[in-house]
């Protein structure tokens, strides 16, 4: 394991003003509930996994990881959700709470009512998915592979 | 020191003598692998003589995924393919006990403990292996053609999944995702366009998770096949394409192999050891099939986790694992346009 990575460097885009941005909590004091949970996350890593025996110890790092998890999901699910919404707007042409819009599609792509190759639907399938991958696991190595062919 | 350990240890301590000639106890009892539903443990035989390293797996509640063998079952069949094949009974570890109600472990058995690493990224990158890892590809597929080429007809019996029944059990649970996926039903939907011919179908042993994680290698390469607990009768190409899962390469997506090598030396492997040929999109089919099973397996975590029935940070961590098999799908079935292919999961 590396050091933890660190949120700093994720772009805020999108998430209301002070959301779970380190060093600009809006109305409440800081550190700011990200930072909370990378501070616990590096708490369990460095100070406590060492001293446990193996199976603990195996147990304390997906905890470590979960706060990270954690911590990601605060920082960018709003923008990513946001952007999902906008984008099954326009695929359906329907508006609704997302997940019906989902299922909607879901019986679209069952039925053949939008087809394989549909450009709209593409985009919608992989920027959902990295975005998706953005928060749940950055370090999975084709999820790295596809962000460096992107760049 | 918990409860459940110490009736474990006390039981075992009970037991062992009764099976095995000069032994007087247990020594050395360690959890092994963390799942709520399956807990595997290492404990060392002691008495006259050398210690005897020995495995128990157990199902303390009973409480099983949908797919798993009953214990007792995968027991069984460990202990007949280790009578009928001479070829895989090298790798297979022998099973010593069945657990019976009166031994107080819950459903389990006890079996020789196999001396060798499982940890995948170990095996993949430290020294230790060097040796062993050219050997791995051809040996994995070579084990892989002995499992095919076991008699159904010497086995107890099994369930029987091959293509339909796969895709069928594959659209059911899309069907009925809290969270409705269209990346897998999109997956689905090319599953189903893209069937192969169910009646070049011939149903074998299908070990069902045969992949890094379940096996141990040792200095001298494959050392043993583990965790039958999903062996059904199904398509061999089932368990080629699960072999190659992006998931379980381990950070090296560019070998499809295990991360270990490219799918041409494990297929020439399969074949020269009588695994018959193999035909690479059936092979190609069944690993979208498996990343969308393994995807709905993963998004199967969550209700597991909300319902109470496994509330463990590791099952909730699994349920966060939907989208890595939403990208391998992606790049298997409909890669993007805009991104050069630096390795053409695709082709």
């Amino acid at each position: 394991m590396g050091p933890p990575r660190s949120l700093r460097s994720l772009p805020p885009e999108g998430a209301p003003d002070g959301f779970g941005r380190p060093g600009a909590t809006g109305m409440l004091d800081g550190p700011a509930g990200p930072d909370l949970l990378q501070a616990v996350a590096r708490l369990l890593r460095d100070t406590l996994l060492p001293q446990l025996p193996p199976h603990a110890a195996f147990q304390a790092r997906v905890a470590a990881n979960a706060l990270d998890l954690a911590a990601r999901e605060w920082q960018l699910a709003p923008a990513a959700q946001a952007a999902a919404q906008a984008r099954l707007r326009g695929l359906l042409g329907q508006d609704g709470p997302a997940q019906a819009l989902e299922a909607e599609l879901c019986r679209r792509i069952a039925d053949g009512r939008v087809a394989a190759d549909d450009p709209a639907l593409l985009q919608h399938l992989w920027t959902g998915t990295l975005d998706r991958l953005a928060i749940d696991q950055p370090a999975y190595a084709p999820y790295r592979h596809e962000i460096a062919a992107k760049e | 020191m918990s409860e459940d350990f110490r009736a474990l240890n006390e039981a075992l301590g009970r037991l062992l003598p009764r099976l095995l000639p000069g032994c007087d106890g247990i020594a050395g009892l360690q959890r092994l692998s963390a799942g709520a539903t399956l807990q595997t443990w290492a404990f060392d035989a002691v008495g006259a003589g050398a210690p005897q390293p020995l495995i128990l797996r157990r199902s303390p509640g009973g409480l099983r995924g949908a797919e798993s063998l009953p214990l007792a079952d995968e027991a069984a069949l460990l202990r007949a393919l280790a009578a009928g094949s001479p070829s895989l009974q090298p790798v297979l570890a022998e099973v010593l006990h069945v657990a019976t109600p009166d031994d107080g472990l819950g459903d389990g058995f006890i079996m020789r403990r196999v001396a060798g690493e499982t940890i995948p990224r170990k095996i993949q990158r430290d020294a230790a292996f060097a040796a062993a890892r050219p050997q791995l590809v051809g040996q994995l597929g070579a084990a892989l053609a002995a499992i095919h080429r076991a008699d159904p007809a010497t086995l107890p019996a099994l369930p029987r999944r091959g293509l339909q029944a796969t895709l069928d059990k594959l659209q059911a649970r899309c069907e009925s995702l809290a969270r409705p996926n269209p990346v897998f039903a999109y997956a689905l939907r090319w599953l189903q366009q893209h069937r192969p011919d169910p009646a070049g179908e011939r149903l074998a042993l299908v070990h069902g998770d045969y992949r890094l994680g379940n096996v141990i290698v040792d200095d001298g390469g494959l050392a043993a096949v583990l965790d039958w607990e999903i062996a059904h009768l199904g398509d061999p190409a089932e368990d080629l394409a699960w072999l190659c899962l992006p998931p379980w390469r381990f950070g090296r997506i560019g070998q499809p192999v295990a991360g270990l090598g490219p799918r041409e030396q494990l297929f020439q492997a399969y074949q020269a050891a009588g695994g018959g040929p193999v035909d690479a999109a059936r092979v190609r089919w069944w690993q979208a099939a498996g990343s969308l099973r393994w995807g709905l397996g993963c998004a199967g975590m969550r209700e597991w986790f909300d319902s109470g029935r496994d509330p463990s940070v590791e099952r909730a961590m699994i349920a966060r694992r939907v989208s890595e098999n939403e990208i391998d799908l992606l790049r298997l079935i409909a890669p993007r346009r805009d991104a050069q292919a630096l390795w053409p999961e695709a082709a």
